[in-house]
């Protein structure tokens, strides 16, 4: 009787470890899965790219941004991007003045163009940036859009 | 249950030329209501989009992405009468799923 007692304990035990790892498992596999918070928190352009894991951007010609030069709605302002710098991987959209700097990015897997297009909320007139990741190197984009009409709301 | 996105897919000769509608609040959670609270942010941090099991694009959002987001792109490999898959996921974990058939 004791003995299985121990046993017992010691199986419950091992499975409760377990059943801990498996939960930790599956919230990092969410975390991954999803979506880069720390990026999205982010003020500036500088900071975004730290958080995504570079350690500067350098300005490029190579990148189109197709946006209007002023928008009357800053609540639907649509936004091209393509990149012709050679294996592009990630394309990200930033609005500078926005609360947060960051509002899209674009993960371009080999035989996807490393073009999309969007539309993003602009707060007030800002500059919007578009940066590239290709192998381990940033390079950016800007363009001015100006705003006659807020997008949040007020 | 969100409503269905509207989801365009064409065969055209340098590739197929996908547009995405999606039906979505993207709420910031910097707006307030008439009574003066905040509503709270409902927005899409990601979309995947896949062609033949396979994923053709990527998409990590924040709540600056415009409400019923658009989203168009292009890829290589794919032909008509085939399927592309098209799910987004919410900060609130809501998610939903389209097919569309390529044209």
């Amino acid at each position: 009787m004791q003995e299985n007692r121990r046993e017992f304990i010691k199986l419950t035990g091992v499975l409760g470890l377990m059943a801990a790892a498996g939960l930790i498992a599956a919230e990092e596999a969410q975390a991954q899965q999803g979506w880069n918070k720390a990026a999205f928190e982010q003020k500036s352009t500088d900071d975004v790219v730290k958080a995504l894991g570079g350690s500067g951007v350098s300005p490029s010609s190579d990148i189109a941004i197709n946006a209007p030069d002023i928008a009357e709605n800053g609540a639907v302002v649509p936004v091209a991007v393509s990149s012709k710098i050679p294996n592009t991987q990630s394309i990200y959209i930033l609005v500078e003045k926005n609360p947060n700097a960051l509002a899209a990015g674009f993960t371009i897997p080999a035989g996807t163009d490393p073009a999309v297009s969007t539309r993003v909320k602009m707060g007030q007139s800002s500059n919007v940036h578009a940066v590239v990741k290709a192998g381990d190197k940033y390079f950016v984009a800007s363009k001015e859009v100006k705003v006659t009409l807020g997008g949040c709301g007020g | 249950m969100p409503d269905p996105m509207r989801i365009r897919a064409t065969e055209q000769p340098d590739g197929v030329d996908v547009r995405i509608l999606m039906s979505h609040e993207m709420e910031t959670g910097q707006r307030k209501d008439s009574s003066g609270k905040v509503v709270p942010a409902h927005f899409i941090q990601t979309v995947t989009v896949t062609h033949a099991g396979k994923p053709v694009l990527m998409a990590e959002w924040g709540p600056a992405v415009a409400k019923n987001p658009y989203l168009q792109f292009k890829f290589k490999g794919g032909k008509k009468g085939e399927k592309i898959a098209v799910t987004w996921v919410d900060n609130k974990g809501e998610t939903r799923t389209d097919e569309a058939t390529i044209g």
